[in-house]
C-alpha cells in the first residue's frame, strides 16, 4: 500500500493463476482471524477477496500465465483494508458495477458478491508500472 | 477438486469433494452437463464441498438450465458452510432445490 494505513497484516506476491487461488483464500482467512474477525467475516472476506484475485486472472490478464499480483491485508481504524495491485492491461471501473442479481444468468456474480461482502470496493491510482489497484475495505469492530 | 460420480436411490448423483473454484470449476460444469444430458434427473450432494465461487455457482446455473430445459429436475444435497453463504448471496437457495440428503431428495420426487 503506498500509504500509512494501519498495522500491515501480510503481503503476498503470486503469480495470477487459477491454482493459486487456494492459496489466496488460506492466507487472507488466516489473516482476517488474526486480526479478530469472526468466522463468518472472515469468511466473507475470503469471497470478496477470491473473486477480486478471480477478475484479476479472467478480465487483466486473460490468456496470460506471466503476471502477478499483489495482495495486500491491513488493519486501519477497526477496518480490514484489501489491496490487491496488478500488473495487467488497465480496466475500465465501470466493471465493478454489479448486475441485477435477480436474472438468473451464470455471469456477472463476482462483482455482486464482492459489494455484498465488503463495505467499500473501488479502484485507486496504481502504482508507477503497475496496471490496476483495487482496495477493499470492511469493518471488522 | 475430486469427483465422484454414482446412482443412489434412482437418482444420478454427482458428488464433488474440496473447492469448486476458478480452477477446478471447468470440470465440475463439464461432468454436471455431461451428467444431465445422459441421465436426466441429477442431484449434486455438496456435503464435501468446503467452498465454491462465483464460477462454481455459474457452472450449477448451467446445469440447472439445462435440467429444465429438458424437462429434468435438478438439486443440491447437504449444502451448507462457505457453499450455503455464497448461494445465499447469489439469491439462489430459494432458486435451487435443497435436500438434506439423496433419500430425501429422490423421496420428494415420488
Amino acid at each position: 500500500m503506498t500509504e500509512a494505513a494501519g498495522t500491515r497484516l501480510v503481503r503476498l506476491r503470486v503469480p495470477a493463476v487459477s491454482d493459486r487461488l487456494r492459496l489466496i483464500r488460506s492466507v487472507v482467512r488466516d489473516a482476517a482471524v488474526i486480526s479478530g474477525c469472526s468466522d463468518g467475516c472472515a469468511e466473507d472476506i475470503v469471497i470478496a477477496v477470491n473473486e477480486a484475485c478471480m477478475n484479476v486472472l479472467e478480465h487483466g490478464y486473460r490468456e496470460r500465465q506471466d503476471g502477478d499480483l499483489i495482495l495486500d491485508l491491513a488493519v486501519s481504524g477497526g477496518e480490514l483494508v484489501v489491496e490487491i495491485v496488478d500488473f495487467a492491461p488497465p480496466v475500465d471501473p465501470q466493471v465493478l458495477r454489479p448486475r441485477p442479481i435477480e436474472e438468473l444468468r451464470p455471469g456477472g456474480l463476482g462483482t455482486h458478491f464482492m459489494h455484498e461482502c465488503m463495505d467499500r470496493v473501488v479502484f485507486l491510482t496504481p502504482p508507477e508500472g503497475a496496471g490496476n489497484r483495487l482496495r477493499m475495505v470492511k469493518r471488522i469492530a | 477438486m475430486e469427483t465422484e460420480v454414482r446412482e443412489e436411490h434412482g437418482l444420478a448423483v454427482a458428488a464433488f469433494t474440496g473447492d469448486i473454484d476458478f480452477n477446478s470449476s471447468p470440470h465440475a460444469r463439464r461432468v454436471l452437463l455431461d451428467l444431465v444430458e445422459k441421465k436426466g434427473d441429477v442431484v449434486v450432494d455438496m456435503s464435501s464441498v468446503d467452498y465454491i465461487d462465483s464460477s462454481g455457482v455459474a457452472s450449477l446455473i448451467e446445469a440447472y438450465q439445462s435440467a429444465k430445459t429438458s424437462g429434468a429436475r435438478f438439486g443440491l444435497v447437504a449444502v451448507s458452510g462457505a457453499a450455503l453463504r455464497v448461494l445465499q448471496l447469489a439469491h439462489l437457495e430459494k432458486v435451487f432445490q435443497i435436500y438434506d440428503s439423496v433419500a430425501d431428495a429422490a423421496a420428494r420426487a415420488s
